[in-house]
């Protein structure tokens, strides 16, 4: 038994049949590249696992971090509510303003981080080869981890409130997953923009900051007069914000099946062209960056 | 017979489009604009300057390797040796031609891609290795190995950014060392570390040489060359100009490398890339202070390094590397920029300077020096090699005021004094 664990199988001859192949040509690398992609899957861990990692280290606050924003930004909206005198409805203001925040807060940091990813990871992108779509899709998905201390956190304000959410929780997912396509598209999108035109990092933090106070996050959509609404919805966080504050209020707040099904079409025309783009100039970033 | 083929390489060549005109290296969507107004109002002018030329960096490359061959890459710098390894690990895409592999492929292009200083020695184990392409399964298997082998065994729970420069090496190497594919490429990883660490490398090299693996290694240590490699291809301005035994390929380039940077002065061939925030533009040798650049000296004359450095940001940590190394190998010097005390470049501030490096006369024996410059940190999150700018010159010593002159042996040219103290009988 002993001695059997170090031993590292020698390559033998005869294994010839399984020896991989690779053939590259000009214009080529798309050939392996969804099945290179399952390779390194992994990969997509390790990078997201390295940034909460990084994050959580660095500062010292650390998970208190990804709560204060998503309160404070909730206390200035509340705020802002009673200020202009907004009626107050069915639902107390703190909650149905943080289930806004909550997918708003995750859309604008993953779109943000996914944006700026390829140029953080410069050194990587010029050193070693893996398929480039890795990168913003780990900067998503660490963006993950904070939505769930964030959702922890409404959660316990819901108790507070006595407020239980319904069977239309189950829905959570389903919106999260539409947030999440969402950020990605647009993230590619500028990602693959920014290395090309540096300058689009100083687009981006804009886009985040107007999309702020165009989405319903301190009203809400039916606060929008009727004959609106079906253009207010191609924004495509109209959708996703109504459904988390639907899915999360257990339906004490309406829900429009058409906006939901046009967020859900601008959501996967953006995914489509941001992986089009992406893939589309992908293979020139090492040398461009 | 095919089937006996590692690396096959037909024609391969990379084009590069060099800008013209502009001092950054990337592009921003004003200039484009600006540029688009500015050429509508140009409109009417029938000449123009071209902003873009093309550059083959890489043309007409073409060889196979057979199936546990070590074949080494060698020429002088921007011959196109990392365009090739780029092109073969799939970094970059070729312009023409075609490679075909056959094996897994793993390249070390760089010791330590990926560490993050924040991470311990255990996580950047883990981290490191996947972006190298191994398993997590695989790592786990192999984590002792690793560890045994970079001898940072009582720090694996401490952050890197801790580490001293040669343990964060000795890590990094021996995460790479641990791959595990048939097919390795390796650039410039020996010339990091202490001597002793650079042997075991080497050891581990030729280890993995010897285990039957196809290895592409590319390096300016002529004696790592020799002793690994069974044949060398030499490079010279993209194209191969010797496939040989390493014996005659390493005279080749020697012979070649010489009428390059004979005049004492390296220039960068590409302005600062923006992910380096340091940045080696020019490196001059000179006699005297305000003298011209030259390449020959005389062992009673000092030698003046000059460095113009270009900074984007202050770098935590960072420190130069230098080595001198004779023809054959040899590393006849080597020291950082912490050996005479405070080091000036630990957060240097931004903007340009000149560093100056002054060995002084009758130091250094007669005979032909290579002049090998680095820049690395310990502790900036973007990585321990800052730049790498290599091969930055070679320089010629002559002694003429002695009576032994050229024909000194060994690798000195102090002038001892002989003390007599003569008792009467």
């Amino acid at each position: 038994m002993n001695g059997v664990r170090d031993v590292t199988l020698p390559l033998q001859s005869g294994s010839d049949m399984t020896v991989a192949r690779l053939v590259i040509e000009p214009g080529m690398t798309a050939k392996n590249y969804w099945r290179d992609l399952w390779h390194y899957r992994e990969l997509i861990y390790f990078l997201a696992w390295r940034d909460t990692a990084v994050r959580y280290k660095q500062t010292g606050i650390g998970v208190a971090w990804a709560l204060i924003r998503p309160a404070l930004t909730m206390l200035i909206f509340v705020g802002f509510r009673r200020l202009i005198g907004f009626p107050p409805g069915t639902v107390p203001e703190p909650i149905l303003v943080f289930a806004a925040v909550l997918p708003w807060q995750f859309f604008s940091s993953a779109l943000s981080e996914a944006a700026s990813s390829l140029i953080g990871n410069a050194n990587l992108i010029s050193k070693i080869y893996f398929p480039r779509l890795l990168i913003p899709l780990a900067a998503v998905a660490t963006t993950v981890i904070d939505f769930a201390i964030t959702l922890a956190l409404l959660l316990l304000l819901l108790l507070w409130y006595r407020f239980l959410p319904g069977w239309q929780l189950a829905a959570l997912p389903g919106f999260l997953l539409l947030a999440f396509g969402l950020s990605l598209g647009l993230g590619l999108f500028f990602a693959a923009l920014n290395v090309e035109y540096r300058d689009f990092r100083y687009i981006v933090p804009f886009l985040v900051q107007f999309g702020l106070f165009v989405s319903p996050i301190a009203f809400s959509t039916s606060d929008v007069p009727a004959q609106w609404r079906a253009l207010y919805a191609l924004n495509p966080m109209v959708g996703i914000i109504d459904g988390f504050r639907w899915s999360l209020l257990g339906g004490r707040v309406g829900l429009d099946p058409q906006s939901v099904a046009i967020s859900a079409a601008v959501t996967a025309a953006v995914l489509t062209l941001g992986l089009w783009y992406f893939r589309r100039v992908e293979h020139s970033f090492a040398d461009r960056i | 017979m095919i089937s006996d083929l590692a690396i096959r390489i037909d024609g391969l060549g990379k084009k590069y489009r060099i800008r013209h005109q502009r001092r950054e290296r990337y592009v921003a969507l004003r200039d484009v604009l600006a540029d688009g107004v500015r050429d509508l109002f140009r409109r009417h002018r029938k000449y123009q300057r071209p902003a873009v030329e093309d550059f083959w960096a890489l043309k007409d490359v073409s060889f196979a390797v057979r199936r546990g061959e070590v074949t080494g890459v060698i020429g002088r710098n921007g011959a196109g040796k990392s365009t090739l390894l780029k092109l073969i690990s799939r970094i970059t895409e070729p312009s023409t031609g075609r490679i075909e592999l056959i094996g897994r492929v793993a390249s070390m292009l760089e010791v330590g891609t990926g560490f993050h200083p924040e991470l311990t020695g255990r996580e950047n184990i883990f981290l490191n290795g996947a972006i190298l392409g191994m398993r997590h399964a695989e790592i786990k298997r192999r984590f002792d190995q690793i560890v045994a082998f970079s001898e940072v065994e009582d720090f694996l729970d401490t952050p890197v950014k801790r580490f001293s420069s040669g343990m964060y090496v000795r890590l990094a190497f021996a995460v790479a060392a641990h791959l595990h594919t048939e097919i390795l490429i390796v650039d410039e990883v020996l010339a990091v570390g202490d001597a002793e660490f650079q042997r075991k490398c080497l050891g581990r090299m030729s280890e993995v040489a010897q285990g039957g693996r196809t290895v592409l290694f590319v390096s300016h240590n002529m004696a790592a060359i020799r002793r690994l490699t069974q044949r060398c291809i030499v490079l010279d301005r993209g194209r191969i100009t010797l496939d040989a035994p390493p014996q005659d390929a390493i005279e080749h380039y020697l012979k070649q490398s010489s009428e390059g940077i004979a005049e004492g002065r390296f220039v960068r061939a590409v302005p600062r890339p923006a992910d380096r925030p340091f940045y080696v533009e020019r490196v001059t040798t000179r006699r005297q202070a305000g003298g011209d650049p030259t390449a020959q000296f005389d062992c009673d004359q000092p030698i003046l390094i000059s460095i113009d450095y270009a900074a984007a940001r202050p770098v935590p940590g960072l420190y130069g590397y230098v080595q001198l190394q004779r023809l054959d190998g040899t590393v006849i010097y080597e020291g950082d920029s912490t050996d005479a005390g405070a080091n000036p470049f630990d957060r240097l501030p931004a903007g340009s300077g000149t560093a100056c490096i002054r060995i002084p006369e009758r130091i250094l024996g007669a005979g032909t020096y290579q002049l090998y410059l680095s820049f690395a940190s310990g502790s900036d999150p973007a990585g321990p090699v800052v730049d790498n700018p290599g091969v930055v010159g070679e320089f010629r010593l002559d002694d003429t005021s002695t009576r032994r002159g050229n024909r000194r042996n060994g690798y000195l040219s102090l002038k001892l004094p002989w003390q007599v103290s003569a008792e009467r009988p």
